[in-house]
């Protein structure tokens, strides 16, 4: 796939150390207020042309897919392609270090400050609209599952018993994820196996219908 | 001013972040409502107001979300919680990814792997609405504040859903507007 990479991409370039990675993680880290995704597309792809677009949706669709903060994941994914581990280190450092200060300092004196009614009408107001950011991801998340193998009826049964056993039941989360987890695995893996069977019927109908002793698998089989 | 927490529950606080990292597929905000339950009704470490404005100030903060987490551990704990709960939820989830990104990306298209997404994608946004609906749920049983939390909410969510304005104009209308005592 390297090989094939479009001309466009020699432009390519890349950091000259796990110290430039560091810089460049802790700079786009201290830009992104409410997120870090789309200032790093932004920092790592538009300006400092280390990955082509295509790469970053890649590696990003993998870290979604990973355990662990999605940011923190593409961080170590591309720092560990440059310098391997120290190239990881380096770049998950620079993503977290600096803003990690800064939230513990707001903590600290958050404590303080709340004595003013203002401020803690402020975190009040800050929270409502976090939760209104969070609801909004919850819904974008939504159109995701549009392409889900299971189907639309599956997902949303998997989906609101998660929802409910959360948010209701307050069930411990391991509970859910495993639990929930295998039984959306076992049903995935079932429609997977429907799905590849109707596509292979659907290229080679012929072969199947003209030998049916032959493969001991009757290809008219429902 | 700083809360402590004895070596043992501390010790408690860093495995069950262990534990909860290899947990978090979708990122750290699924296991939110988790960690809501832990902190606040397990343990009595924190009370529900704390966890929203452990929220709050992450969002408000420069930075991956996910730095709510050292926030919760600061607010139990101080600074030995914060980083406890820091290098909890990051160092398995940090280390597998590492091993799984090197196995490589060739095998996404087998069936197992095709099957182990495709059922954990809808778990995971079930997960992400019950944690819109925790952090929601203090304003609405907050009578002074109800409406104006309750605008400000969907407001939010309907501009972040439409537009492409910054979360951070949002969070500064929305810190204005409960300073001012609006919502």
């Amino acid at each position: 796939m390297m090989a094939a990479r479009p001309a466009t991409d020699a432009a390519l370039q890349r950091p000259a150390s796990p110290l430039a990675l560091f810089i460049a993680f802790s700079l786009l880290a201290l830009q992104g207020f409410g997120g870090v995704l789309a200032v790093a597309q932004r920092e790592l792809v538009d300006r400092r042309n280390w990955l082509s677009r295509a790469e970053f949706v890649e590696l990003y669709a993998i870290a979604q897919m990973l355990p662990g903060p999605n940011v923190v994941n593409l961080s170590l994914m591309i720092g560990d392609r440059y310098f391997g581990w120290r190239g990881a280190l380096a770049a998950i450092t620079g993503m977290l270090l600096a803003p990690f200060l800064i939230v513990i300092a707001l903590a600290a004196s958050y404590q303080r400050l709340a004595e003013f009614p203002a401020v803690a009408g402020a975190l009040r107001g800050m929270g409502a609209v976090a939760a209104g950011l969070i609801l909004a991801m919850a819904f974008k998340m939504l159109g995701t599952l549009r392409g889900n193998l299971l189907g639309p009826w599956l997902c949303a049964l998997l989906g609101v018993t998660a929802l409910v056993a959360i948010a209701v039941f307050r069930l411990p989360l391991a509970w859910i994820v495993i639990g929930l987890g295998l039984v959306g695995w076992a049903l995935a893996r079932w429609r997977v196996a429907v799905l590849d069977a109707q596509a292979a019927r659907r290229k080679a109908p012929d072969v199947t219908a003209q030998s049916p002793a032959a493969g001991g698998k009757p290809g008219s089989q429902p | 001013m700083l809360n402590t927490l004895p070596a043992g529950e501390l010790l408690d606080l860093f495995l069950h972040f262990l534990m909860l990292s290899l947990l978090s597929i979708g990122g750290a905000m699924s296991t939110a409502p988790e960690m809501q339950r832990y902190f606040v009704v397990e343990r009595g470490w924190i009370g529900e107001a704390d966890f929203t404005t452990a929220i709050a100030l992450a969002q408000a903060a420069p930075g991956p979300n996910v730095l709510f987490v050292p926030v919760l551990g600061f607010q139990a704990a101080g600074l030995p919680g914060a980083a406890a709960a820091l290098v909890g939820i990051l160092l398995p989830s940090t280390l597998l990814s590492l091993g799984v990104s090197r196995w490589g990306a060739s095998r996404r298209d087998t069936p197992l792997v095709r099957a182990f997404t495709a059922g954990l994608a809808p778990v995971t946004v079930g997960l992400v609405f019950a944690t819109g609906w925790l952090l929601a749920l203090p304003f609405l049983g907050d009578a002074a504040h109800r409406n104006g939390a309750l605008v400000l909410i969907v407001l939010t969510a309907l501009v972040t859903l439409k537009t492409k304005l910054a979360p951070i104009w949002m969070i500064l209308v929305g810190a204005l507007l409960g300073a001012a005592g609006i919502a």
